[in-house]
């Protein structure tokens, strides 16, 4: 049976996060946490490939207890299990102390079920670095595969896959062993409204919590702050910048000053009034 | 792990369409910089097939030593191959800095190495500064989504690695009597050594504009409140002949395509003209743009964080000044075709 596991995290909100400006920290109660957006199209092509192929999809995550409603949430959106590692030795990891940390979940993961695919999404969108993917796929030595936006096919018998991965200017179509972890956009799918069963599952749905010691034999020096090669020394608030001229009087006024600070750059607008693409797709 | 048996600072050296990418020759452009500030050399690592030739270019913006790896094996850009000869390379020759510009390549192999070699990564840095005793790199990179900036140090573990953002540092002068040394590295990789394989590369047919290459950008956020609002500012940058982008909230509302966000998530541009139209200016917005040559803020709310950050501002409803606007460059075009 195909067994997909999908990496996910919550976060906070970072759209509508509020900062501290004395203490340059976050105001975490301002910003509700959230199943990251780019994972839940992880889980929904997870849940999708499920749909075609068969077999089931888990999902696991770090974090604190609260966690445990970003697992809900992809149960609702049709994953099977959910697996929440918590532990304050993993508190302060970075991607690197992440990556191995949820390796070591996956791997126990792996042992009562074999995995044939990995999914993440592109990046979380409060560390916004896209590293942790990569990571346990070199941690798990599968290949890994970033910007992913179409699973064209997999079968798991032959232990194959072909997958598009998103260029600049286009996409290259690539085949890959299986298992391999696929860190995908947000474009590969659209996620559809939850069904009831899926929600009310959801709603009553319990995690496997596992802590350190349930992850069978871990290397303590590798987890958390102390096996984080990164610290964050400083932290500031961005440069503010010091505005600009406000255009006064009428709406007319104001753009026919507009439109002569505009002509001293004349030469940059096209006089033919084409465009090279031919406005918005 | 003995940090001072690591010296050096290096650049990964992306190329495409037989050219090194411009964010690459920013690199070395900063990577000269680091390496003066700590009296160390600054060399970059080339890795293709056939793209021996391209060492010398990247001499002439300021590397000193080209590591080049130029095997069949690296025609295509593969995780798997480009890391093994990447690492290879490191553990041969202990760089204390490695820098990879932050493109979807870039950051798939940095993130790869990084697990490999068991040291820290910095992503998407918008500032690079070097301590000169300490050697220690300070990566800063905006956090929480633009809310904060963040400097990142990597004080036990080496090389210090970061993925740099495109268009944040400037290249040097190209200079072709500048001289330095291309080293030819073996290549150890069989074919079968690596499980994926590049059947084919489709390139849109119709080519995409590059928003982070126009020179006028149009861009459009929440206060258009829809398609409609999407379709005014489109007329209006079909006629002046730019591109129009996006703000996150507008791409999240299908108001507009993903590729076309700017900002912190998105494309960094710095155009020459960029128009903010409907756009408050939160800080993950204002990181993709505020390099600007010319920022006009076009917006309802006076008390817009986009009025700090332009250099004229128009407090109006768009749906009334963008068509005044397209109007006036009509009539202005109008007038020329008459006058000839």
């Amino acid at each position: 049976m195909l067994h997909i596991v999908a990496c996910i995290k919550q976060v906070p909100d970072t759209k509508i996060i509020k900062m501290n400006p004395k203490t340059n920290t976050m105001d975490r109660s301002s910003a509700p946490a959230i199943l990251n957006p780019y994972d839940a199209h992880a889980v929904e092509e997870a849940v999708r490939l499920k749909a075609r192929y068969g077999g089931k999809v888990s999902v696991v995550t770090m974090g604190p207890p609260p966690a445990v409603k970003a697992i809900r949430k992809c149960i609702e959106i049709g994953a099977d299990e959910g697996y929440l590692i918590t532990d304050r030795a993993f508190a302060g990891a970075d991607t690197l102390a992440t990556s191995y940390s949820l390796t070591k979940a996956i791997e126990k993961i792996g042992t009562m079920e074999p995995i044939d695919l990995i999914i993440c999404g592109k990046m979380t969108i409060d560390g916004d670095t896209g590293q942790v993917g990569p990571g346990i796929a070199r941690r798990l030595d599968i290949p890994p595969l970033t910007s992913v936006n179409k699973v064209v096919e997999l079968d798991r018998e032959v232990g194959y896959a072909v997958v598009h991965r998103k260029l600049e200017d286009g996409y290259e179509v690539i085949q890959t062993t299986l298992p391999c972890l696929l860190s995908v956009e947000k474009e590969i799918n659209e996620i559809p409204y939850s069904t009831l069963p899926n929600m009310m599952r959801a709603a009553r749905y319990q995690p496997v919590i596992w802590s350190v010691e349930d992850l069978g034999i871990v290397d303590r020096t590798k987890l958390g702050l102390k096996g984080s090669p990164t610290i964050v020394a400083k932290v500031w608030p961005p440069d503010k910048p010091k505005g600009g001229e406000m255009l006064q009087g009428s709406s007319e006024e104001q753009v026919n000053r507009l439109f002569s600070i505009l002509m001293n750059k004349k030469e940059l607008f096209h006089k033919s009034g084409a465009t090279e693409e031919g406005g918005v797709q | 792990m003995n940090i001072e048996e690591y010296c050096g600072i290096w650049v990964f050296l992306e190329h495409k369409d037989g050219a090194i990418v411009p964010v690459s020759l920013e690199l070395l452009g900063a990577g000269r910089r680091l390496a003066d500030k700590r009296g160390v050399p600054l060399s970059g690592i080339l890795i293709g097939d056939g793209v021996k030739g391209l060492a010398a270019e990247a001499i002439t913006y300021g590397a000193e030593t080209v590591y080049v790896y130029d095997d069949p094996i690296f025609y295509h850009y593969r995780t798997e191959s480009y890391m093994r000869a990447v690492i290879a390379c490191v553990e041969k020759y202990k760089p204390e800095i490695f820098l990879y510009g932050a493109t979807s390549t870039g950051k798939d192999l940095a993130s790869a190495v990084a697990t490999d070699l068991a040291t820290g990564l910095t992503a998407d840095t918008t500032m690079l500064d070097v301590d000169a005793e300490t050697g220690l790199l300070e990566a800063s990179r905006p956090a929480f989504g633009g809310n904060i900036m963040a400097t990142i140090l990597c004080k036990k573990d080496r090389p210090q690695m970061a993925t740099v953002r495109p268009k944040v540092v400037k290249a040097l002068e190209r200079d072709p009597e500048r001289t330095g040394e291309v080293i030819e590295e073996p290549v150890e990789l069989r074919e079968e050594d690596i499980r994926t394989k590049v059947l084919d590369i489709v390139r849109h047919t119709v080519k995409k504009v590059r928003l982070d290459e126009a020179d006028i950008i149009v861009a459009g956020g929440k206060g258009l409140g829809g398609r409609a609002g999407f379709e005014m500012i489109g007329e209006f940058a079909k006629r002046i002949g730019a591109s129009v982008g996006g703000s996150r909230d507008a791409v999240e509302a299908g108001w507009i395509e993903h590729s076309r966000q700017v900002g912190q998530t998105g494309v960094t541009v710095t155009p020459k003209i960029y128009f903010a139209i409907g756009i408050s200016g939160a800080i993950q917005h204002l990181v993709g743009m505020q390099n600007s040559g010319l920022i006009i803020a076009i917006n309802k709310d006076s008390n817009a964080a986009i009025f700090q950050a332009c250099h004229y501002g128009i407090v109006g409803d768009a749906f009334e000044i963008v068509p005044m606007l397209t109007e006036a460059f009509d009539q202005a075009l109008r007038e020329e075709v008459e006058h000839g």
